[in-house]
């Protein structure tokens, strides 16, 4: 298994000319839980469309060994793939149980299919106990407030069984409580994973980040741990305009590590 | 939608009920001439079944199930006439315009076994094809629905324009018997009316498997977020084609049916208009239940029957009005108004559900 | 070297009534997901408003000029109440919108069968416009002529209205990015009534000018209908000069097909064209290209 890590390779994207990801080189390796940050426009998104085969992309996307860039969304899923998206989405009209249920099935044969549920896989069970949804299995999804959408959408690629979890701004909207035990799900499941979040909360990114990487106009503009990122001036820069700054400035923008 | 999963007797004592009226109270009450007229509403019916399936559960709004009845239906009008006209011998509508004879194409179905099998294949086959073109490119929507309707244009012009092989714009009529039974003798034409009776209620069954099985739950799945199913890993156009071919299935047998019992097939039944007429039984019903579309069929089938004999231009306002406020007031059809009324009753009323529009939405989420 | 001439004429001829057909239901269809499948009722509520206007002014040659305001004036209410009565509750059903108009366009063709009974009018072509014109040696319609040059106005003028005013500016925000055409303070509201307008009155036109290709009955729409969407489908949603290529490449591909097999298997094998064209460009001619997720 220690194939198991994400080699991006000069990957570039553009759209009609403007170019969003350019020529990025990153490798997450697993149990890393790594946070993709940048101003808006840097490419963190369309970076994990590319991965996931949302848009089309040049370059090298190795996951397992195994170029994804031009292969199907859902051949990439079942390599393994999983994300999530900004808004979160899940299928509002299947109850909890349901829309992970069907997370877990991508290989089930069509005789499985068409038949009808007995009992709850204990993956979905797993998963539900896992995300603290267990009580709401039988809750319409469309009805579920917005940090358990995104419970839920993470509950999803866990019992998809994703090697590979991309999650895009996951905590977007939650309150702080709902942002710690978010972070610490992620902490528990990186362990034999490989994660990367797109993320603008930087408290949450300096709590829970085991390594960072800047994105600024689609290249990598600095990577490392929190702190060594934080210090980096080519960072504080970005974040803050050109100039010198104190670390006292930079510590309000980036966390106190600065 | 939990309400039908959850409620086992109810559909098992609905299903009887259901097979007691049509296979013993019907025919005791009907004359043969009404219970003709049934069998003609329960080949509706059919149909209905699988445009729930399709659209209702998988969001295909297919337009042109005309199509699928119409293969049906005239494949098995070819066999009827084939074998009015006996071995080797020309049907007498053609005879009356060519001196050709029959067109090659014609030939395999004097064999009534093949005629049967191509009915089961052939519009299963062009759903497909057609499933695979679209689906898989992401073609769907109002895209797949104009598709589907220039598919029932193309289909109708296609049969009026050659009026030898097809008879038409009068299509085909005048059967005198059905694998061998007359069609004249009543208890035949109760026998056909049984066999539609029993064809619909096997379809129900089968379509409420697919509904409540892993399937149906993808099915759903895909209409509600056809790319978020694509993320797990699930190619949606292998779903919906499934979907979409069982209900062609269902169409074409309705058509094989329609035939013998109604006794007449032509561009009529199967072009534009009676394609989209198809819809409305199965809106007013409810589109995303299990009995909804059957019983909505019927309902308008008859409706339509004992309209248009009294006013004959009248129907045309009264299908014109049910679209147009049935399906931009009562989106969920009468199914709807039953189940308000039995969760009023039974359960606590559910959490709103407009809710989730009036969280605000969070800063870091409006960013895109 | 003539048979082509003629059938590339009559490709662009039959092309230009899909253009027309085609133009409005680009506008409302590209702007609010709206399928109206009333259109061609709206056309057909035009050719008769021509057959009403000639039946009361007589002269043909004034009749038609007449009638073409006329027409887009009532084409264009007619819009405007399906808008406001049924389909602006609809707007996220945008399917439906499909069922419900074709709802409507029952009735108005059944109106139309009550009003002018079900066999077919003529109106009379006025004298300028009879008879042949030769170019090049050549012989052309005036008559198919004048519905190309009409045709060409109208996209002229549409695509102006969209350029220049205040109007288009507003429609074509509100086309690329409906939610954030509100939050700039765009009335959508206003916007999609008057588009839903322009769009319908441009029926009401072309129904006119269907009136000099033959004669008119309940039933003209449903001809167009179906050919009508397509030009939209292969042209791009939200593009007008999508439509147009469309139209123009539909027609002559049309008039070709029936001409080298027959009518009857021309329709068939456009189809499959169709079919074949959405497997290489399914978003059709010109894509618009967003990150979205739906």
């Amino acid at each position: 298994m220690n194939t198991d890590y994400l080699e991006l390779t000069g990957l570039t994207v553009s759209f009609d000319g403007f170019v969003a990801v350019d020529g990025v080189n990153l490798s997450v390796l697993k149990g890393d839980l790594r946070f993709l940050i940048g101003p808006n426009g840097a490419g963190k998104t369309t970076l994990i469309d590319a991965v996931s085969g949302l848009v089309q992309a040049t370059g090298r996307a190795e996951f397992a060994g195994k170029d994804l860039l031009g292969l199907k969304v859902h051949r990439i899923a079942r390599l393994g793939v999983g994300r999530t998206f900004q808004t979160a989405t899940v299928f509002e009209e299947l109850t909890v149980l349901q829309n992970l249920d069907i997370a877990a099935g991508a290989g089930r044969s069509p005789w499985t299919l068409l038949r009808k549920r007995s009992g709850v896989p204990a993956a979905v069970e797993e998963a539900m106990e896992t995300v603290g949804l267990t009580a709401l299995a039988d809750t319409q999804a469309g009805i579920l407030a917005h940090g358990q959408k995104q419970w839920l959408e993470i509950g999803m690629l866990l019992v998809q069984d994703a090697r590979l979890l991309m999650l895009d701004e996951p905590v977007a909207g939650m309150s702080a409580e709902e942002k710690d035990e978010t972070g610490r799900l992620l902490q528990r499941i990186c362990a034999d994973r490989t994660v990367v979040v797109v993320e603008h909360d930087m408290d949450f990114m300096r709590s829970f980040a085991k390594s960072v990487t800047v994105l600024h106009a689609g290249k990598v503009l600095s990577e490392g741990s929190v702190a060594e990122v934080q210090a980096d001036p080519k960072v504080q820069e970005v974040y803050l305009g050109p100039g010198h700054h104190t670390a006292e400035e930079a510590a309000i923008v980036l966390g106190e590590g600065a | 939608m939990t309400s039908i999963f959850r409620s086992r007797y109810a559909v098992g004592i609905g299903f009887l009920v259901a097979a007691v009226l049509l296979f013993a109270v019907a025919p005791a009450v009907l004359t043969t001439f009404r219970l003709g007229l049934l069998g003609k509403y329960l080949c509706y019916a059919m149909v209905a079944v699988g445009i729930g399936l399709a659209w209702g559960r998988g969001g295909m709004l297919t337009l042109g199930q005309g199509v699928f009845f119409g293969i049906g239906a005239y494949l098995m009008a070819m066999h009827l006439k084939l074998a009015d006209a006996g071995p080797g011998a020309v049907p007498d509508f053609m005879a009356l315009i060519s001196s050709e004879g029959v067109p090659w194409w014609w030939e395999p179905f004097r064999s009534g076994t093949v005629t049967i099998i191509a009915i089961l294949v052939l519009p299963t086959l062009l759903a497909v094809l057609l499933g695979q073109a679209t689906f898989r490119r992401k073609v769907r929507g109002a895209y797949f629905a104009i598709l589907s309707q220039a598919l029932a244009a193309a289909f109708a012009i296609l049969l009026i324009g050659n009026p030898v092989a097809t008879g038409g714009s009068t299509g085909l009529n005048n059967f005198k018997g059905f694998f061998g039974f007359s069609l004249r003798d009543p208890a035949n034409r109760q026998m056909l009316y049984f066999i539609a009776a029993a064809a619909l209620l096997v379809m129900v069954l089968v379509a409420r498997q697919l509904m409540v099985s892993r399937f149906g739950e993808l099915l759903v799945a895909c209409r509600d977020g056809e790319e978020r199913v694509r993320f797990l890993g699930y190619d949606p156009a292998t779903v919906k084609t499934v979907a979409f071919a069982v209900a062609a299935m269902m169409a074409g047998v309705g058509g094989a049916l329609f035939v013998p019992i109604v006794g007449i097939i032509s561009p009529n039944d199967v072009g534009v208009v009676p394609s989209i007429g198809l819809l409305i039984g199965v809106a007013i019903g409810g589109r995303t239940t299990l009995a909804g579309p059957v019983l909505g069929a019927i309902a308008v089938a008859w409706a339509e029957t004992s309209l248009s004999e009294q006013f004959p231009s009248g129907w045309t306002y009264v299908q014109g009005l049910m679209f147009m406020l049935v399906v931009a007031f009562l989106p969920g059809g009468l199914a709807s108004l039953v189940k308000w009324r039995r969760t009023a009753k039974a359960d606590p009323p559910p959490p709103p559900a407009a809710e989730k529009d009036l969280t605000p939405e969070p800063a870091g989420g409006a960013q895109a | 070297m003539d048979i082509l001439v003629t059938q590339v004429f009559n490709g662009l001829s039959g092309g230009s009534i899909l253009l027309l057909a085609a133009l409005g239901l680009a506008l409302t269809f590209g702007q609010m997901g709206v399928i109206n499948m009333a259109h061609g009722e709206f056309m057909m509520a035009g050719a008769y408003t021509a057959y009403v206007c000639q039946q009361l002014l007589g002269s043909a040659g004034v009749s038609l000029l007449v009638s073409l305001p006329i027409a887009f004036l009532i084409g264009g209410l007619l819009g405007v109440v399906l808008e406001a009565t049924l389909l602006r509750r609809m707007y996220h059903r945008p399917l439906d919108t499909l069922l419900v108009t074709w709802g409507v366009s029952l009735i108005l063709q059944q109106l139309a069968r009550d009003l002018f009974g079900t066999a077919g009018v003529d109106v009379a072509a006025p004298a300028w416009l009879s008879g042949p014109v030769e170019i090049l040696g050549f012989a052309f319609p005036r008559s198919r002529l004048f519905i190309l040059v009409l045709a060409i106005v109208a996209v002229v003028a549409v695509t102006l209205v969209l350029k220049l005013t205040p109007l288009g500016r507003r429609i074509r925000a509100t086309v690329q990015n409906r939610q954030l055409a509100e939050s700039a303070g765009i009335s959508t509201r206003r916007t999609d009534m008057l588009t839903f307008f322009i769009g319908s009155g441009l029926a009401g036109i072309a129904g006119v000018a269907l009136t000099l290709m033959g004669s008119i009955s309940s039933n003209l729409g449903t001809s167009y209908i179906v050919d009508a969407f397509l030009v939209v489908i292969i042209g791009g949603i939200g593009q007008i000069k999508g439509a147009v290529i469309a139209a123009f490449v539909l027609g002559v591909a049309q008039s070709w097909i029936e001409y080298s097999t027959s009518a009857s298997i021309a329709k068939v094998i456009v189809f499959a064209l169709v079919v074949a064209f959405l497997q290489f460009r399914p978003q059709g001619i010109f894509q618009v290209r967003t990150r979205s997720l739906v």
